[in-house]
């Protein structure tokens, strides 16, 4: 071998060990870590029960509360993205009157992640389904499939985002059942913002929670459950 | 080989040097120590963001020190909180000079929390 060739080798050899050096402190980062560096529990099952007998006819407050939180515009227009909506309906024959809360139904089993082409949505392991807007092309089939219509498609550029909720043009978006403070032990801003505890948040799985407790003794229903997706989100008085 | 290696380092030494003097003056804001020292974070941010983006979006692990809201927080402008507002803003500043287009600001908040917050209330 040439002098040229090892000396060579040694340089390919030392400049490996750099690189090995420098990437174990980058590892080393997560270790020494603060914050909540714990990973969403797959023994978490979020969700939430509605009373639709508690929500009042013509309250918005769930709906400002959410758009406060996200940085929504409030606006309703076929482009504005709207990640809970206010839902009046009434039953023709007995013409009884119902107020009620729509959003990301949060299923087990969703549609929208089945069909992205790209793994944009997912499903995390505490049951809540978001769109990572870093792999979302916007091709927006995820909004086709929803049987909700519970998907929002950002259509123009956005300034001074919160900074616990990046968004911006050309990907889809929808509830994240405020996951940004649900990771900080807060409930989503919907369910805080109800005077009329008409939103009731929790672990689905945790016998010691209210939802389970309530889920359990009271009536409630899922919307389309005929589609058999399980949603987290569940109504009650329907 | 000697006359090899002087020959790379007489070409080499005036590069950096005038890579220094040529290198973007940044706001660099409150500054301070950062997780990494400065020539690490130069080269490894991306990978460092890029590596807590997927940890935290799709597992829920919110290291903060990695967190890119983090870096704006010590970062931003102390005169417009913001990263990216002008030609020597924190990430403008050393983008332009590597010509390396940013998307991160595009869905991300560029200014402090505490600047946004103050624009609510007005
Ligand atoms: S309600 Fe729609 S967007 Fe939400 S998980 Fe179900 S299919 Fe997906
Ligand atoms: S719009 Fe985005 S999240 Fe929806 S299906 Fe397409 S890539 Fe997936």
């Amino acid at each position: 071998m040439s002098e040229i060739d090892t000396q060579r080798r040694q340089f390919l050899k030392t400049s490996a060990g750099a690189a090995a050096i420098a990437i174990a402190p980058g590892m080393m980062l997560y270790q020494t870590a603060q914050g909540d560096t714990q990973a969403a529990s797959s023994t978490v099952r979020w969700g939430m029960l509605i009373d639709t007998a508690q929500c009042k006819e013509g309250c918005n407050d769930c709906v400002s509360a959410c758009n406060k939180e996200n940085g929504l515009s409030g606006k309703t227009g076929a482009t504005d993205s709207q990640w809970i909506r206010k839902i009046e309906i009434k039953d023709v024959s007995s013409g009884r009157a119902l107020s009620l809360p729509m959003m990301c139904q949060h299923c087990e089993h969703p549609p929208c992640v089945d069909v992205c082409p790209t793994q944009a949505s997912f499903k995390r392991a505490d049951g809540i389904v978001l769109v990572d807007r870093h792999l979302c092309i916007g091709c927006r089939y995820c909004m086709m499939a929803c049987p909700y219509k519970a998907r929002s498609f950002v259509h123009e550029t956005l300034t001074d985002q919160n900074p616990d909720v990046p968004r911006g043009k050309g990907t889809v978006e929808a509830c994240s059942l405020c996951v940004h403070r649900i990771d900080k032990g807060q409930k989503p801003a919907c369910a805080e913002a109800c005077q009329n505890k008409a939103i009731l948040f929790g672990d689905l799985n945790d016998a010691n929670s209210d939802i389970y407790k309530k889920v359990r003794s009271v009536a409630s229903v899922q919307i389309r459950a005929d589609l058999q997706l399980n949603p987290g989100v569940r109504y009650q008085g329907l | 080989m000697r006359l090899l290696v002087s020959l790379l380092l007489c070409l080499c030494i005036p590069q950096v040097w005038a890579a220094e003097a040529n290198a973007p003056k940044l706001d660099v804001g409150k500054g301070g120590e950062c997780v990494k020292d400065t020539q690490w974070m130069r080269k490894n941010h991306m990978h460092v963001l890029k590596h807590q983006r997927d940890e935290t979006v799709r597992k829920g692990i919110r290291v903060e020190q990695d967190a890119l809201k983090n870096c704006v927080e010590c970062h931003a402008s102390t005169s417009d909180n913001s990263v990216t507002a002008r030609e020597d803003s924190f990430c403008v500043g050393c983008h332009r000079y590597a010509a390396v287009k940013i998307d991160c600001f595009e869905c991300h908040a560029s200014k402090r929390k505490q600047a946004l917050a103050n624009k609510d209330v007005k």
